[in-house]
C-alpha cells in the first residue's frame, strides 16, 4: 500500500440547498469539506426553492471550490480526478455542480467521475471507520430518500425496500410545518421532542404485507393532522412537545426494526444509517441500543458527513474511479438517477 | 488577444474561438439536445480541430442573461470552471447586446427579440456610430407591444432578429409603424462568435470580471421570490 500513489479527489456537491467541495485522499482521508449552505434563505419560502437555489449555488461554487482546495493545501494540478453529484436531486441545482466539475475536468485533463447523491450519503460511513467495508446493511434516510439496502460491494447494492410515498424526512418536514416549527423540520423535532412525552398519543406505524422491508410515512403525517384537527375542533390544547414526541417514536421505531430485521433476515453483522435524518438523536440512541441486543456492530457518520456535504462524493468517486467509472463532457444531470445507475 | 465565446442562453448552444481579428472556429447548433450534454463537446471539439492550447487564452466570454434560466447557468457554470481551472478572467456579455452585435454596422435600428414565455420579450434598441454599437435602450423584459410603441416613436427604421421574432411576427407586422425587416436565418440567432467578437471589445477596455464573481443577469426574480413580493405589498398596502 505505501508505494502506490495517493489519490486525490475534487468532488462537488449541488443536489439540493447546498453548494459544497471537498478534497478526498484515498477515498477516506478528508482533507477539505467547506459547505455554502443556503438555509437561512429557504426558510422565508418554507422549504427549498429549486430556482432560488439553483441561483446561490451559481454565485458561491467557485469560492467553495477554491475554498476547499487551499483548505486542503493542494492545487488542481495535484488532483487525479474529479468527482460530482448528477443525481437524484434538482435538476437545475445539480447542473450547476454537473457544468462546472465538467469544465474544471476538461481544462485540467482530468478523469470526470459522476456519483450518486445516496451512493455518497452510504460512502460517508467510510470517512470515520476504517474498519467498515462491504458488505454490510446500510439505512438511507433523508429528505428525499428512505432506503435500506444491502452494500454489496463499493457502488453495489441491493434495494432491500425504500418508502412507498413520503421520504422520512418529508414526514418531518410536514409535521414540524403542521405544528409551526417551521423548516427545516428534522432538526427541530428532534430538540422539541426532549420536552414531549413519545408516549403520549399512539401514532400509527405502517405494516406493508407485501414488502417486509418497505415503509410509508404518509399514514403517520395524516394521523398527526387529524391529531390536530381533532384537538381544535373539540377546543383541547395541543402540546406540539408531545406530538413531536409521539410522532418521532413511531418514525424511528419503524426505521429501527425494519433495518435490525432485514439485517438479522440477511445475517448482516454490521448496520450503518445514512442521509440528513441519521443525525437525529433518537434514532442513534434506538439504533443503538437495537443492534447492541442483537450483537449487530452499529455505524453512524458524524452529522457534519449525514447533510449534504461533498466528502461524502470525494469518498464515493474514489471508489468508482478504482473500479475504472468515467463520465464524458456529455454527462447531464439526471434528477431521477436510480441507485446502482450508471 | 484569444478569446473563448458561450452562448446558451436560449435554443441555440454556441461556442467560438476568436483571436484577434479571425473567428478561428464556432460550433453553433439550435436543435432540441440539452446544453448541458451539447456545450462542453462542442468547445471540445472545436478546441481539437484549432489545436488550441488552453493556457494561452486570455478570457472567456459568455452570454451573460438573460434567458433560459437553466441555459443561462450551464453556460456560466462551464465559463466560471474555465475560469477556475485557467486562472482566467471572464467577460460578462449581455445576451441582447450579442444578438445585436450580429448585425453590426446596420443603418438604423436594431431589435432583438427573445421569447421571455409570460407574454414578454427580452429585448432591447441598439444603432451603430461611426462603427460602434451604441445602445439606445438596454435589455429589459417587457411585452413585445411595449418595445414596439418605443420603436414606432422613435419613427426610425428597424430590424429585428432573435427567437421571438417567430413567435410574435405577425403582431410585429401589425403593430410596427416604421419601415421594418427581419434578419437572415444565418444572423438572426445567439452566435457564440458574436460573443466573443463584442467580448474582445469589452476586454481591451478592461471590462472583466473574475470567474469567482460572474454571476448571469436573470432580468427577473424567480416565481417565488415574485409571490413573495407580491404578498409582502399587498400585506404593506393592507395596513395603511
Amino acid at each position: 500500500m505505501s508505494d502506490e500513489k495517493d489519490i486525490l479527489i475534487l468532488a462537488i456537491e449541488s443536489s439540493c440547498d447546498e453548494t459544497a467541495a471537498a478534497v478526498v485522499k484515498n477515498g477516506r482521508t478528508v482533507l477539505s469539506n467547506v459547505i455554502s449552505s443556503q438555509i437561512e434563505l429557504h426558510k422565508l419560502y418554507g422549504g427549498v426553492v429549486p430556482e432560488i437555489a439553483s441561483r446561490k449555488h451559481i454565485e458561491k461554487i467557485n469560492q467553495v471550490i477554491g475554498e476547499a482546495l487551499s483548505d486542503a493545501g493542494v492545487t488542481l494540478d495535484d488532483l487525479d480526478a474529479v468527482g460530482v453529484t448528477y443525481g437524484p436531486g434538482l435538476v437545475g441545482a445539480l447542473l450547476v455542480g454537473v457544468a462546472e466539475a465538467k469544465a474544471i475536468s476538461w481544462a485540467k485533463k482530468l478523469p470526470l467521475v459522476g456519483v450518486h447523491h445516496i451512493e455518497g450519503h452510504v460512502s460517508a460511513n467510510y470517512i470515520e471507520n476504517p474498519d467498515l467495508e462491504p458488505p454490510f446493511l446500510c439505512l438511507i434516510v433523508s429528505g428525499g430518500h428512505t432506503h435500506l439496502v444491502i452494500v454489496k460491494d463499493y457502488g453495489e447494492f441491493e434495494i432491500l425496500g425504500k418508502t412507498r410515498d413520503d421520504a422520512a424526512g418529508e414526514a418531518f418536514d410536514k409535521v414540524a410545518r403542521a405544528i409551526g416549527l417551521g423548516y427545516p423540520g428534522g432538526p427541530k423535532i428532534d430538540k422539541l421532542s426532549r420536552e414531549g412525552n413519545p408516549d403520549a398519543i399512539p401514532f400509527p406505524k405502517a405494516k406493508l404485507e407485501d414488502g417486509p422491508y418497505d415503509f410509508s410515512f404518509s399514514g403517520v403525517k395524516s394521523a398527526v393532522l387529524n391529531h390536530i384537527n381533532r384537538c381544535r375542533m373539540q377546543g383541547e390544547p395541543i402540546c406540539e412537545a408531545d406530538i413531536a414526541a409521539s410522532f418521532q417514536k413511531s418514525v424511528v421505531e419503524t426505521l429501527v426494526e425494519k433495518a435490525v430485521a432485514a439485517a438479522k433476515a440477511y445475517g448482516m453483522d454490521r448496520l450503518a444509517i445514512a442521509g440528513g435524518v441519521a443525525s437525529n438523536s433518537t434514532l442513534r440512541q434506538a439504533m443503538e441500543r437495537a443492534c447492541e441486543a442483537e450483537h449487530i456492530r452499529f455505524y453512524h457518520p458524524s452529522p457534519i458527513f449525514c447533510t449534504d456535504n461533498a466528502a461524502m462524493i470525494g469518498v464515493a468517486a474514489y471508489y468508482e474511479y478504482r473500479k475504472g467509472t468515467r463520465h464524458g463532457l456529455d454527462l447531464n444531470a439526471v434528477p431521477n438517477l436510480k441507485l446502482g445507475e450508471r | 488577444m484569444k478569446l473563448l465565446g458561450l452562448d446558451s442562453s436560449g435554443l441555440v448552444a454556441s461556442a467560438a474561438i476568436v483571436e484577434d481579428d479571425t473567428l478561428l472556429a464556432e460550433y453553433t447548433v439550435n436543435y432540441k439536445k440539452t446544453h448541458s450534454q451539447t456545450l462542453l463537446p462542442m468547445l471540445d471539439a472545436i478546441a481539437g480541430m484549432t489545436e488550441l492550447d488552453l493556457d494561452t487564452i486570455d478570457a472567456i466570454a459568455v452570454a451573460a442573461g438573460p434567458g433560459s434560466f437553466t441555459g443561462l447557468r450551464i453556460g456560466s457554470a462551464t465559463a466560471k470552471g474555465l475560469g477556475l481551472a485557467l486562472n482566467k478572467p471572464l467577460v460578462a456579455v449581455p445576451t441582447v447586446d450579442a444578438l445585436a452585435y450580429n448585425l453590426y454596422d446596420v443603418p438604423g435600428l436594431i431589435c432583438p427579440l427573445m421569447d421571455a414565455r409570460r407574454n414578454q420579450v427580452y429585448t432591447g434598441l441598439y444603432e451603430f456610430r461611426d462603427h460602434k454599437m451604441a445602445t439606445v435602450a438596454p435589455q429589459m423584459a417587457v411585452g413585445v407591444e411595449a418595445i414596439v410603441e418605443q420603436i414606432n416613436s422613435l419613427g426610425r427604421e428597424v430590424i429585428y432578429l432573435g427567437d421571438g421574432v417567430a413567435v410574435y411576427r405577425e403582431q410585429l407586422e401589425q403593430l410596427t409603424k416604421v419601415p421594418f425587416s427581419f434578419a437572415p436565418l444565418h444572423l438572426n440567432r445567439q452566435r457564440a462568435g458574436a460573443v466573443a467578437a463584442l467580448g474582445a471589445v469589452y476586454y481591451a477596455r478592461g471590462q472583466v470580471e473574475t470567474a469567482a464573481e460572474h454571476r448571469p443577469e436573470y432580468l427577473r426574480m424567480s416565481q417565488a421570490e415574485r409571490e413573495r413580493a407580491e404578498r409582502e405589498a399587498k400585506k404593506n398596502h393592507g395596513d395603511h
